[in-house]
């Protein structure tokens, strides 16, 4: 048996057992990485001699059974924005090439605390700013399911090395739908907590009242172990939840009877793939099936979504990318005159073309006569956004059920050069990071042509328990025949 | 909503990125479209709401007051490494006063 083919929290279980050590695991992980990444481009850069000395001390403390945590010697990749002491890090960005930031982030020391084996940091649009993984100044990632087509985005490569069986889990961080989106695009499982529910510290920001830190796996079981290990407070991120973090894991296979998903007639409107629908509403139907009531609901303001969104996430990049400035770290740009020309001649040949696109929209939103028209109110329509789920929720709703992405996995090219296209990818996803609210994506079945699709759950702030009962109750009762993408078989 | 070729200079400017020509034509009709776009939210009544810049949890927000004491920060040489010109105890930039 190839133990580094299961899902992560099947894996976990052989690991417990015996069945499976640590090395053994990371081996068939590289190996198969070797083989396939050529192809995939996850990978910016592997980990290995760290990979493979953090593995054999797994080995040992397995054989002991003394287990630092359920996820002791599981391999995992991280998002090429999390700081790793002494590893690049570039967020994507040729601006930060040859960064090697001397600190962890906290999520970094969490999953080291926690016995998992860093293997290597994953390709992303730059800063995050993206939903197909083309806007990386260190070219694509692909989708394992067809390599023509990309696997989504920003966190496109956390999701095609899941997907890809290169590592059994991954993190990524959502800022706009950046985990569920590719999760989707990919046939993996991808959550995205509660605002505050993981540490931001350490993270390269994009869109800091929006971004949040979440797993990608295989099965849910593996995305609850990963949660489990990364959540909590931090006194290093101001914004982080003193909530006590539940044992995720434990309360999955809880029955859903007497749960009620809202399905909001927004989110099955114009622009829906109808494959993607189907098959969403096979998902509802599964639930159904398991005891959930299903009750129509109207989220009315969800159609202004987006445009609030790119109003308040490029302000807040705006602000949050005046620190690349070439004087601290990262790239520089030779021969300039003074200060000035040295941060303009570093910004302009250091950031791709999406960034300055959202750096300048962000500064217009800002600059003086338009604050009020465009940021202030974009603030106020995201209060009407949470206003609304906040009807739901105490109107019964435990969970939205709705499809992630409008579509399935997009051909390479096909909106790079139009950007409000590119948008509209995350039209279901962006309403909760408006309103801090936890989402997964879970497959729910593929088109007639083999691509994957994506099904939306949506929960109460800080119920991410409920969320992965409701999330591992669907991928019980759809049993999705198991497949692997042609890459992996090939 | 169109956009002039002055205007994207002066953003570009509070923004410190030098645009290309060709960069200028290009956001100013790009940044057009997306203003387009953006302007049906000048339709929602958004009378007497509270803009809502802060989704997170309220307990974390009263944690965020702490104690101001000296702790530990990064070595100053580990910091200094990244940085693209340093002389061992600060950045150095191009001259700022001539």
């Amino acid at each position: 048996m190839n133990a580094s083919l299961l899902p992560l929290g099947e894996l976990a279980r052989a690991l417990e057992r015996g069945e499976a050590r640590p090395s053994a695991v990371l081996e068939e992980c590289l190996a198969r990485t070797a083989r396939l990444d050529g192809r995939l481009h996850a990978f910016l850069r592997l980990t290995d001699a760290e990979a493979r000395s953090s593995a054999k001390a797994a080995d040992e403390r397995r054989a002991r059974k003394a287990p630092l945590s359920p996820i002791d010697g599981v391999p995992i990749g991280l998002k090429d924005l999390f700081c790793q002491e002494g590893v690049e890090t570039t967020a994507g960005s040729r601006i930060l090439q040859g960064y090697a930031p001397p600190y962890d982030a906290t999520v970094v020391r969490k999953l080291r605390e926690a016995g998992a084996v860093l293997v290597g940091k994953l390709n992303m649009d730059e800063f995050a700013m993206g939903s197909s993984t083309e806007n990386s100044a260190y070219g694509p990632t692909r989708n394992p399911w067809d390599l023509e087509r990309t696997p989504g985005g920003s966190s496109g490569g956390s999701a095609a090395a899941v997907a890809a069986r290169l590592v059994p889990g991954t993190l990524g961080t959502d800022t706009g739908g950046s985990i569920r989106q590719p999760a989707a695009l990919t046939g993996v499982v991808g959550l995205k907590p509660t605002y505050g529910r993981v540490s931001r510290y350490g993270i390269v920001a994009f869109a800091s009242s929006l971004d949040q830190v979440g797993p990608v796996a295989q099965d849910v079981r593996g995305a609850a172990l990963l949660l489990r290990a990364i959540a909590g407070h931090d006194p290093n991120d101001q914004t982080s939840s003193l909530r006590p973090v539940p044992d995720y894991a434990a309360a999955l296979e809880m029955p859903v009877r007497g749960l009620t998903l809202g399905v909001p007639a927004e989110y099955f409107g114009d622009g829906l793939d109808p494959a993607v629908e189907k098959s969403v509403r096979s998902a509802i139907s599964a639930l159904e099936r398991e005891g959930c009531a299903v009750k129509p609901i109207s989220l009315p303001n969800s159609p202004h979504a987006i445009a609030a969104y790119y109003l308040v996430a490029t302000a807040e990049a705006s602000s949050n990318l005046a620190r690349y400035d070439g004087v601290r770290y990262g790239y520089r740009a030779p021969e300039a005159r003074s200060l000035l020309d040295l941060y303009e001649k570093t910004r302009a040949a250091g950031f791709g073309a999406e960034v300055k696109r959202r750096i300048l929209l962000g500064t217009y939103a800002l600059s003086a006569g338009y604050y009020d028209a465009y940021y202030l109110r974009a603030q106020k329509i995201r209060a009407l956004i949470r206003r609304d789920f906040d009807q739901a929720f105490s109107a019964g709703v435990d969970a939205v059920a709705s499809p992630t992405s409008p579509w399935p996995a997009f051909r390479l090219g096909e909106k790079v050069d139009d950007p409000l296209a590119m948008y509209l990818n995350d039209i279901y996803t962006v309403p909760a990071n408006l309103a801090g609210l936890p989402g997964i994506s879970i497959p729910s079945g593929f088109t007639s042509s083999g691509l994957p699709i994506g099904f939306q759950l949506i929960g109460r702030p800080f119920e991410e328990a409920n969320l992965l009962r409701l999330a591992r109750a669907a991928e019980r009762a759809l049993a999705l025949p198991h497949r692997l993408p042609p890459l992996v078989t090939s | 909503m169109a956009i002039d070729r002055q205007t994207v200079r002066h953003v570009a400017r509070l923004a410190r990125l030098a645009l290309t020509e060709e960069e200028e034509k290009r956001t100013a009709e790009q940044l057009g479209h997306v203003l387009d776009y953006i302007e049906r939210l000048e339709a929602v009544d958004v009378s007497g709401v509270e803009p809502l810049s802060f989704a997170g949890d309220a307990s974390a927000a009263e944690a965020a007051m702490r104690a101001d004491e000296v702790r530990p920060s990064l070595p100053r040489d580990a910091v200094l490494a990244q940085s693209p010109q340093h002389d061992g105890s600060a950045f150095l930039v191009p001259r700022i006063i001539e």
